[in-house]
């Protein structure tokens, strides 16, 4: 009993000494995502537009319906996607619509820290996923 | 040879010295319980591969104030159904004890002042160890009444743990204490202090060995701290006799748990380890005492960060089974000796 006792005493003190903590200073210090991790999603820009071509792949796929696009013409008579929003607090950060994406418009980035305070703030419209 | 301070030869130096000694002997007992809390969290956590707190202040310095501060300004709560009176008594009949049995260590040689002889110690009594034992006891009422008066199964269950076990291992203590004054014929701390002041050898741990490891084992029974944390419990009572408490009267329950761990500690350096006699020369006693007090209660946080808490009827075996019979053996062959040295 006794060996016992001071085995795991000696395994506590072992830890106690300095080195041994795996604590993260979470807001002070942030660890890097992985290169595959699923955050707040973002529409990828080409020169003077998003790469996007409004074909309702995304939405389609989506499993949760938190994609609203709508498609419009511009004056070059190309499709672009004249809205485009995603209903945050409905996402489910499945990553589909960016597999689904045909153009490669949309990928997912490493933010995770999302929280916000109205409902309306999670409403990500174009400009905000532009961004 | 200097007379020594008391009421009859300089009353007013007296009073005015036993207040000093009284308000920093508080003072100090008061600031280490406040940074056991601390420290124990530090330590507990950096067992456990934490950090412990790190916001408030430098690496969470002052978080005692904050937990003081937060606790003082809580809504305090009295259950409907609760005993009023006891309600309000428990927690100071808790803390009263766990503090006044400081009075009795010694801190320091004599000092003269004025051409007076001062104990560095509130009071020596010549049944010094006798009150430690009561107070001790003392202790548990207000864990019993605070469980009972609350009106609630959990808090009923804690104090009904906490009686049962504080009679178990009570016994224990007090014949383990008994085996220490039967070699100092004395039950004055400041003359137990004296014996052990010739060097290290001295100290009744190196002839006390076994009586040493029971009253620490009894000890942590005593004042309820992990393996023996049974009326607490939380993975079964919630919170044990404290479930109700709320406030300033759960921050007593707290303080007195700290106290009395200071307590523990300050008893078992004094009968064991030399009291504020050795390593250091005597000048530096208090700085002595407390090491030796501080080394215990790490110690403790120590145990408290490796093991489990001893099931119910494990903590009966042990006391009753173990420690009583291992006590009464010490007591048996400490007497032996005694008398065969004679």
């Amino acid at each position: 009993m006794f060996t016992a006792i001071a085995k795991g005493l000696g395994i506590t003190f072992k830890h106690m000494l300095p080195g041994h903590s795996t604590t993260v200073q979470y807001p002070a210090v942030k660890l890097k995502m992985s290169d595959r991790f699923r955050g707040l999603h973002r529409l990828v820009p080409t020169r003077d537009r998003e790469k996007c071509v409004a074909c309702y792949l995304c939405p389609t796929v989506c499993p949760a319906k938190c994609i609203t696009v709508e498609a419009a013409e511009n004056d070059k008579g190309e499709k672009y996607p004249r809205v485009y929003k995603i209903d945050l607090l409905r996402c489910i950060f499945c990553g589909y619509c960016v597999e689904a994406c045909p153009v490669e418009a949309l990928e997912m980035t490493d933010a995770y820290e999302l929280a916000d305070y109205r409902r309306s703030d999670f409403e990500f419209t174009k400009e905000r996923l532009l961004k | 040879m200097t007379e020594m301070l008391s009421m009859s030869n300089n009353a007013p130096l007296f009073v005015g010295m036993m207040l000093l000694k009284l308000l920093v002997v508080f003072g100090v007992t008061m600031l280490i319980v406040a940074y056991a809390t601390w420290c124990e969290r530090k330590v507990i956590g950096h067992m456990q591969t934490r950090l412990g707190p790190m916001r408030t202040g430098w690496h969470g310095l002052l978080q005692p104030i904050a937990d003081g501060l937060k606790l003082f300004f809580k809504e305090d709560i009295i259950p409907t159904q609760a005993s009023k009176v006891s309600f309000l008594l428990a927690p100071m009949m808790i803390l009263v004890p766990a503090l006044i049995t400081i009075a009795v260590v010694p801190f320091g040689p004599d000092i003269t002042i004025q051409g007076f002889k001062m104990p560095l110690q509130i009071t020596d009594l010549n049944i010094g160890v006798l009150y430690i034992l009561a107070f001790a006891g003392l202790g548990v009422y207000g864990i019993v009444l605070a469980g009972w008066s609350s009106n609630s199964k959990y808090a009923l269950l804690g104090g009904v743990r906490a009686t049962a076990q504080m009679i178990s291992y009570e016994l224990a203590a007090g014949i383990t204490i008994i085996a220490v004054f039967m070699l100092s014929e004395t039950l004055s701390l400041r003359e137990i202090v004296a014996l052990q002041s010739g060097s290290v050898i001295d100290w009744y741990v190196f002839k006390q060995p076994l009586a040493f490891g029971l009253f620490i084992i009894t000890g942590l029974a005593e004042i309820n701290r992990t393996p023996f944390d049974m009326p607490e419990a939380e993975s079964e009572l919630v919170s044990g006799f404290c479930t109700e408490y709320s406030s300033m009267k759960y921050a007593l329950f707290f303080m007195a748990e700290y106290a009395n761990m200071i307590v523990i500690a300050a008893i078992a350096s004094t009968l064991f380890l030399g009291g504020w006699s050795g390593p250091l020369p005597e000048a530096l006693g208090v700085v002595n005492l407390l090491g030796k007090v501080f080394a215990i209660m790490f110690f403790f946080i120590w145990l408290r960060a490796t093991l489990p808490r001893v099931r119910y009827d494990q903590l009966m075996q042990l006391g009753w089974k173990i420690l009583i019979p291992l006590a009464l053996a010490n007591l048996a062959v400490t007497g032996l000796v005694v008398v065969l040295q004679q």
